[in-house]
């Protein structure tokens, strides 16, 4: 659409315009001024945080808090742990997720509607939170970095909008033609689907290792070890129990100036444990709306 | 949601029988044995485990050995003291972050789509985005300091208005907290699915509506809005759906000795029976409750749906 001269443009338009930008810009101080604050917090006085006075600015610059984080060996193993999650349990939810949704964008596989309904009905039944401890108990799972990486590899909203994707942009055409100078199915997936679906790939990894990176249940229910503790409930025991400093155990109640500190280094954790995926999801952004959200509408 | 089972497309060509098939495409089928094979034991596994709800479970004998005692555990939930708590607080916190919460991502997404400027656009998605990558851990330890009493900089300003509440003890302040928090987190990111919705509104309905001489405010009402309907009604399918299932960590997270009477949810309680205190019974048979009362809320949403306006899931 053309943009229209300011002059052309009726009151009504002109209004519209000036109450859009208002609106916009209190929706954008909403949600920006709290991540805001927690930068500015963690690294001013806490004397001047906790007593109001540090709005726009930092005063009293000082990186206590982000010391603290770093001396600190539960974060260090959390952080360890969480990476080796991550990593391996994406690799495995990747190589179960995307051949499947390939296989069931194909219409000339036969079967593929029933093996269809019988991934999405998992979306709306499940048989509840005991019955899966028990079976992961007797799979051996609990208690092992496993249950972190391998069940529930398929998420089957990921799947949905795979395949969608594929059956949108793979042209059939194209697997006949390879088809008929001898290309097998795999090959075709590895050498042709693969390097043109850049999009739904990227987007995919990063659903599945933000669920990785912040999972907090998984460990709640299935670890009782702590050299097995993910990020999150280590984050947990700091953040939410207060049990900020790792040698005093005080816990729970800290004196008033001691909690000024103990909420510095809280603003610094909770900076470093969420930019690695706030800082990796601004270049995958491109791709949320185009074909791969739409997918999922329609899918 | 609608292709899948929806579709009713009947293919000219005559189709093989499924066994040549099979053999035909057999490395199809590999590909997808290890989706098959992880559903089938993670989520289908369970489900076996779910006649524990009508057993007692008896750790020597495993899951099926123990004696079969019917409904005897649903109607010790019913009969509890906590029962109706329970259900109010769930549905509580489920309708209010519905009714609250639905509308914020459809305005979010017409405002949005009015800008112009790509590079405007791009960096306000990028901001509205954010929150929702944050982890729920962070996101209760965010609000603990933000608006812990005395200390906290949200407090802080209520102070300034004359208001002093301690919004985390007071119980009237934990489901306002929750809900508004949720928006706060999840409105950018929900408001995804409608603004591609809108992406692909048909142009020649925006140059009708200018030759009609309708203003961009019109043109939303009569245009984009309808244009979202759709959409906006499977979102809501899916999230009554969801009605029983109000997300376990927050809640889980955000519950502390003085809110825990309004705190207190199904799948809360079904935790702290099931792994806490080991009634592995009790809290199956809740936990079946309460996904038969999810089911069976989809099933009649969707079918009222497929009625009144002609969109369903299935």
């Amino acid at each position: 659409m053309n943009e229209k001269g300011w002059r052309q443009k009726s009151v009504g338009d002109r209004t519209f315009d000036i109450a859009l930008r208002i609106l916009l810009a209190i929706f954008v101080i909403i949600v920006v001024y709290p991540l805001y604050f927690v930068v500015l917090a963690s690294v001013s006085d806490p004397l001047l945080v906790s007593k109001g006075q540090v709005l726009l600015w930092p005063k009293e610059m000082s990186l206590f808090g982000f010391q603290k984080v770093f001396e600190d060996t539960r974060i260090w193993i959390g952080l360890r742990n969480t990476v080796i999650y991550t990593v391996l349990g994406t690799i495995i939810n990747m190589a179960a997720t995307l051949p499947a949704a390939y296989a069931l964008s194909r219409k000339d596989m036969r079967g593929r509607k029933t093996v269809m309904m019988f991934f999405v009905f998992t979306m709306f039944f499940n048989g509840g939170l005991v019955p899966t401890y028990l079976l992961m108990q007797k799979l051996h799972l609990v208690n092992t970095i496993w249950v972190f990486i391998l069940p529930f590899a398929v998420n089957v909203y990921n799947l949905i909008i795979a395949r969608t994707f594929f059956e949108n942009s793979i042209p059939t055409e194209l697997y006949e033609s390879a088809a008929l100078d001898g290309c097998s199915d795999f090959k075709f997936f590895v050498s042709m689907v693969m390097p043109l679906s850049k999009a739904v790939v990227s987007v995919i990894m990063l659903y599945y290792m933000v669920a990785h990176w912040n999972d907090f249940f998984t460990g709640l229910i299935y670890i009782r070890d702590q050299k097995l503790n993910p990020l999150q409930l280590v984050l947990r025991e700091i953040l939410i129990a207060n049990n900020v400093f790792a040698a005093g155990g005080t816990g729970g109640s800290l004196s008033s100036y001691d909690q000024m500190y103990a909420d510095t280094v809280k603003y610094a954790i909770i900076i470093i444990s969420s930019l690695p995926m706030l800082i990796i999801y601004p270049f995958i952004q491109k791709y949320f709306e185009k074909g791969v959200m739409i997918g999922a509408i329609k899918g | 949601m609608k292709t899948f089972s929806g579709q009713k497309q009947i293919s000219v060509r005559k189709q093989e029988p499924l066994f040549r098939n099979i053999r035909k495409r057999y490395q199809l089928w590999l590909m997808l044995l290890p989706a098959i094979l992880s559903i089938a034991v993670f989520n289908y596994g369970p489900m076996y485990g779910i006649q524990l709800a009508f057993r007692e479970f008896d750790f020597t004998k495993g899951l099926t050995g123990g004696e079969f005692v019917g409904l005897k555990y649903f109607l010790k939930f019913f009969r509890s003291f906590q029962f109706t708590d329970m259900i109010r607080n769930t549905f509580t916190i489920s309708f209010a972050t519905l009714i609250l919460g639905f509308p914020v991502p459809v305005i979010l997404a017409l405002m949005m789509n009015q800008i112009r400027r790509t590079k405007v656009k791009k960096t306000l998605q990028t901001v509205f985005y954010a929150p929702h990558f944050i982890s729920m851990v962070v996101m209760v330890g965010l609000l603990n300091v933000l608006l812990a009493p005395n200390t906290g900089i949200v407090s802080s300003m209520l102070g300034l208005f004359g208001i002093n509440i301690n919004l985390l003890g007071d119980r009237n302040a934990f489901v306002p907290v929750y809900v508004l928090s949720d928006i706060w987190q999840h409105a950018g990111w929900n408001s995804i699915i409608y603004l591609a919705a809108l992406s692909s509104v048909d142009t020649q309905l925006y140059d009708a509506a200018r030759v009609d001489g309708a203003g961009r405010w019109q043109t939303i009402c009569h245009v984009d809005i309808p244009c979202l309907t759709p959409t906006m009604i499977i979102m809501l399918i899916l999230s009554m759906g969801n009605i029983l299932s109000v997300g376990f960590e927050k809640i889980f997270l955000m519950q502390n000795s003085t809110n825990l009477t309004v705190a207190e949810v199904i799948s809360t309680y079904v935790y702290k029976i099931g792994i806490r205190s080991n009634q592995y019974s009790y809290s199956a048979a809740i936990g079946l409750f309460n996904t038969v009362v999810n089911f069976v809320m989809l099933i009649t949403v969707n079918r009222i749906s497929k009625k009144v306006s002609d969109t369903g899931l299935f």
